[in-house]
Parts: C-alpha cells; sequence; structure tokens
C-alpha cells in the first residue's frame, strides 16, 4: 500500500525526533545539576550573540524598511499612510523579528556548532573528552543549549528595535508621511503582549538550533563529507522546525492571550 | 587490574572480536599485536568503555564497567589515561589548556597549582615551555608527548596507547618508546599499549599478546614471542606478506 522507501524514510526520521529528544533530556538532567562551567557559557553568549549582532542588524533594518514601504504602497490609496509603522510594529514584534532572526541565526551559528562538534567527533577529540571523565553533553551541548536560549531573545529584541526605527526613518524621510501620528499609531496598536510573544519565540528558537546543530555534530559520519553533510542538516532540520514551530505557538499563545 | 571475559563484538554484520578473554594485573605492562585492522583499538576502547560489546564483560579493579551507563562510566575513567593515534589534542586550546583540561574539571585546584602540574608533565614529556603553543604549530611526535602529558597530569592508575609510534620515524618512535617506559616505571602505572610496531612492543611490554582471526592467539612474554616459531606469530614478527597479497599489491 505504501511505497517502502518512504515508510524507511518516516521511520529514520521518527527515530531521529527521538535521537533529539533523548539528548534534550540528557541537557536538562546535566542542567538541573548545574554542571555548567561559566567560562564556557560566556565564550558561548560571546560567539552565538555578540558575533551574530551584524547579521541579525542588517537584517531586521531591511526586512522594517521593506515591510514599512511594501505596507505604505497598499495604506496609501485608503488615506492610511499613518498606520503604517502601526503594521510593521506588530509584524516585528510577533512574528518577523523573532522568525527571521532565528533563521538567519540557524544559517551562521547552527552550521558552526555542527561543524565544530562534528570536526571534534571525527578526529577523536570526543573520545578523548570522554576519557577525560567529562561528558560532551555537560561540556559542549549545555553551555551552547543555554547561551543560545539567552542570546536569541536578545538579538530578537534589537532585531525588532532596528526594524521599526528603519521603517520609521524612511516612512517619514523617503515616503513623506507625518512623523507624530506615524510613532503614536505604532505605539498605540503594537501591544506589549506582541514582544512578549516574539521574546518568548525567539527563546523557543534559540534552543532548537543549538540542540539539533549539537546532535547532528556529535551523530556526523566520518570524514569531511560527513561534517559537511552535518552542517547542511543542521541548517535545513533547523529552519524547518522553526518555521513549523512559529505556527503553533503562533497558535497556542494567540488561544492563550484570547486574540484568535 | 583489568580483566576481560569472553568479549564479542560484531560491526555492521562483521564480527571484530570473538571471545577474547585475559588478564591485565596493577603495575603490568602489556602490548597488544596484530596486522592492522584486526581489532586492536576495538579491544582498547572497550577496556575505557568508548565501545560497548555485544557480549562479554570488562572488570576494571573488579567493576563490571559494561552494566554502566555513560555517567557512571565517568567515575571509573577517572582510573584512566589514554593516548590516542591522532593525539586528539583539542584544536581550540593552547597546550597547557589541553594538559590542563582533567585538572581544571576534576580537581579544585588553585590556577598556580595547575600551572605547576602543568610545566611537571610537560617537562616529563620533554615539551618544557610549549605551554603557550596551539596543537597546530606541534609536530606529529610533539602532538603525542602532549597528548601523553594530558594523560598523565592528573596521575591515572592505568595508561592505555593506541598506536604511539605510527606515523613517526624511528627515532621519534625511540623516543616515544622510552618515554612510555619512563611513564610506565616512575608512575607505577599499568600500561596497555595497541601497536603494530615490533620495537615499541618488545621494548615496552612486559608481556605481549597477539590479537588474531578475532581472538588472543598468542599471550606470552616478548622473548617468547619473539622466539615461536608458530607461523601465524612468525609471519607477522617477520613482517611477511603471503602469496594472496603479494599478488593482490602487484596489481594495485
Amino acid at each position: 500500500m505504501f511505497n517502502p522507501l518512504a515508510n524507511r524514510r518516516v521511520v529514520a526520521a521518527l527515530a531521529e525526533f527521538g535521537q533529539i529528544a533523548l539528548l534534550a533530556r540528557d541537557v536538562t538532567a546535566s542542567l538541573l545539576k548545574r554542571r555548567v562551567s561559566v567560562r564556557d557559557l560566556l565564550y558561548q553568549i560571546f560567539f552565538i550573540g555578540i558575533k551574530s549582532q551584524s547579521v541579525v542588524l542588517i537584517t531586521g533594518a531591511f526586512t522594517g524598511m521593506v515591510l514599512g514601504t511594501q505596507t505604505y504602497m497598499q495604506f496609501h490609496k485608503v488615506k492610511m499612510d499613518t498606520a503604517t509603522l502601526a503594521v510593521v510594529g506588530v509584524s516585528m514584534c510577533s512574528e518577523l523579528g523573532p522568525v527571521l532572526t532565528a533563521l538567519m541565526v540557524a544559517g551562521r551559528v547552527g552550521a558552526a556548532i555542527a561543524a565544530e562538534i562534528g570536526t571534534m567527533r571525527v578526529t577523536e577529540q570526543i573520545d578523548a573528552l570522554r576519557t577525560l571523565a567529562t561528558h560532551p553533553v555537560d561540556y559542549l551541548v549545555l553551555p551552547r543549549l543555554i547561551a543560545a536560549h539567552i542570546a536569541l531573545p536578545i538579538l530578537t529584541l534589537e532585531s525588532i528595535i532596528v526594524g521599526i526605527l528603519a521603517s520609521y526613518f524612511v516612512g517619514v524621510n523617503v515616503l513623506g508621511i507625518e512623523p507624530a501620528y506615524l510613532w503614536e499609531n505604532m505605539l498605540k496598536y503594537t501591544h506589549q503582549v506582541d514582544l512578549v510573544i516574539g521574546l518568548i519565540k525567539a527563546f523557543v528558537y534559540g534552543g532548537i538550533i543549538a540542540l539539533i546543530g549539537c546532535y547532528k555534530g556529535l551523530t556526523c559520519g566520518l570524514g569531511a563529507e560527513g561534517v559537511g553533510r552535518a552542517c547542511t542538516e543542521a541548517v535545513v532540520y533547523s529552519s524547518i522546525s522553526i518555521l513549523i514551530a512559529n505556527f503553533f505557538l503562533t497558535l497556542v499563545m494567540g488561544r492563550l492571550v484570547g486574540l484568535l | 587490574m583489568i580483566e576481560v571475559r569472553d568479549l564479542n563484538k560484531v560491526f555492521g554484520g562483521q564480527s571484530v572480536l570473538r571471545g577474547v578473554s585475559f588478564r591485565i594485573e596493577n603495575g603490568e605492562s602489556v602490548a597488544i599485536i596484530g596486522r592492522s585492522g584486526s581489532g586492536k583499538s576495538v579491544l582498547l576502547k572497550h577496556l575505557i568503555g568508548l565501545l560497548q560489546p555485544d557480549s562479554g564483560a570488562v572488570l576494571i579493579d573488579g567493576e563490571n564497567i559494561v552494566a554502566m551507563d555513560e555517567r557512571q562510566l565517568l567515575r571509573v575513567r577517572r582510573k584512566f589515561g589514554m593516548v590516542f593515534q591522532s593525539a586528539a589534542l583539542f584544536d581550540s586550546m593552547t597546550v597547557a589548556e589541553n594538559v590542563a583540561f582533567g585538572l581544571r574539571r576534576h580537581e579544585h585546584l588553585t590556577e598556580g597549582e595547575i600551572a605547576r602540574r602543568v610545566a611537571g608533565a610537560l617537562e616529563m614529556v620533554d615539551l618544557a615551555g610549549t605551554q603557550l603553543k596551539n596543537p597546530a604549530e606541534l609536530s606529529g611526535g610533539m602532538r603525542k608527548r602532549a597528548g601523553l602529558a594530558r594523560a598523565i597530569v592528573y596521575e591515572p592508575q592505568i595508561v592505555l596507547y593506541d598506536e604511539p609510534t605510527t606515523g613517526l620515524d624511528p627515532i621519534v618512535s625511540d623516543s616515544i618508546d622510552r618515554l612510555m617506559m619512563r611513564v610506565r616505571d616512575q608512575l607505577k602505572v599499568t600500561t596497555v599499549v595497541v601497536t603494530h610496531d615490533m620495537r615499541t612492543a618488545r621494548q615496552v611490554g612486559q608481556r605481549v599478546m597477539m590479537l588474531h582471526d578475532k581472538r588472543i592467539y598468542a599471550n606470552a612474554t616478548p622473548a617468547e614471542i619473539f622466539a615461536s616459531t608458530d607461523p601465524v606469530v612468525r609471519q607477522f614478527i617477520d613482517g611477511v606478506a603471503d602469496a594472496k597479497e603479494s599478488f593482490d599489491f602487484s596489481h594495485g
């Protein structure tokens, strides 16, 4: 009835999902026993957070500008120019800010995590860690997971702020919208809850990026090809997982705050 | 004491170890020899729990480590130091950070005490003054030495060596052999060396075990092994390829 190849792929995908869930369980147990080194955590926050600034800020700024311009072109037809920034504010806070930031970080950080851990695996450095009585989850996964959980909401907040400011700048200086009403409408229609939803989403996406990157690195195949494949899969799986998670988070949190 | 009982390991349907059993006493120095691909490194990794067998037991001081999970194994592994074939130094760290890794994670020492212990370990392996170098700046022999310093700095009871002289020229190989003997004699550690270098086996091993056809084929003193008239042992010691291999080689 079903294609055997398709069946095998479904089984393999479910098995992989189960392995990631087991890794999540291990890292949670490690977190509860406070096995993280502050020094390693600070380095990972630097690597994931500070070094992702430029890519996230550029993405946020141009997304805000494009969204503002597109919205203006539609709203101008019905004389609603000053509502432009309100649309940008709500969209950036609850959807575009967290999702685009996470996708950019997945590309930069997810691949780097998979490559670093994968290379350690194929050069026996992970076995060396184990012989030095160090659990790879404690030393490699936990600091990256905590750092990503901390860094993503901060990066997302920066992206939202820069996106709104860039859109405001284009609206006022290029499109000629009345600045006072533009800003006032944005504050009126963008609620705190939109921002909170965005930051909760960013927190979840940080975990997805770090967990999938670490999992792909820890289980990568041998040789350069294995590491390359692990990097590609880390980015692809993280990006798809973020987009799927975004739908469910929007649905659940929307219901929770009574928006749906 | 290390005791292996009826160890079996299969990789992808192919048996690598079948019914391997032996015992290594505290302070003993044993060389495990055998052809490339005979399962020597696989056997060594079972001794420290890096691989789990399909059946059989590995007892370290009477504790069966086969029944342990990864977290329980961490406690047992503190008794071990291991030197890898590729040295497996952490390439994001300096030599000093590599050597200090085990001390920093498991012992509550001051930075001064860590620096003193690291300098002592590096001096023992003739690498004094290389603390700030990166692994990429070291030669193959120096990396092996740094790997050895990392393995002995926290004074383990057992040191495992996986092909310590592979890829090194004869002079550097000899210096590594002397180093292993120095570590064995000064620190009084149990030593297990996996090698296909007959000179290493003769110099470092007080006992030599030969792995052949998935099992321990010979287990004797180096003098007895080197005097053996058994055709399999003899062929390995003399390094003579059989007719089939010569044919295969000549045809690429």
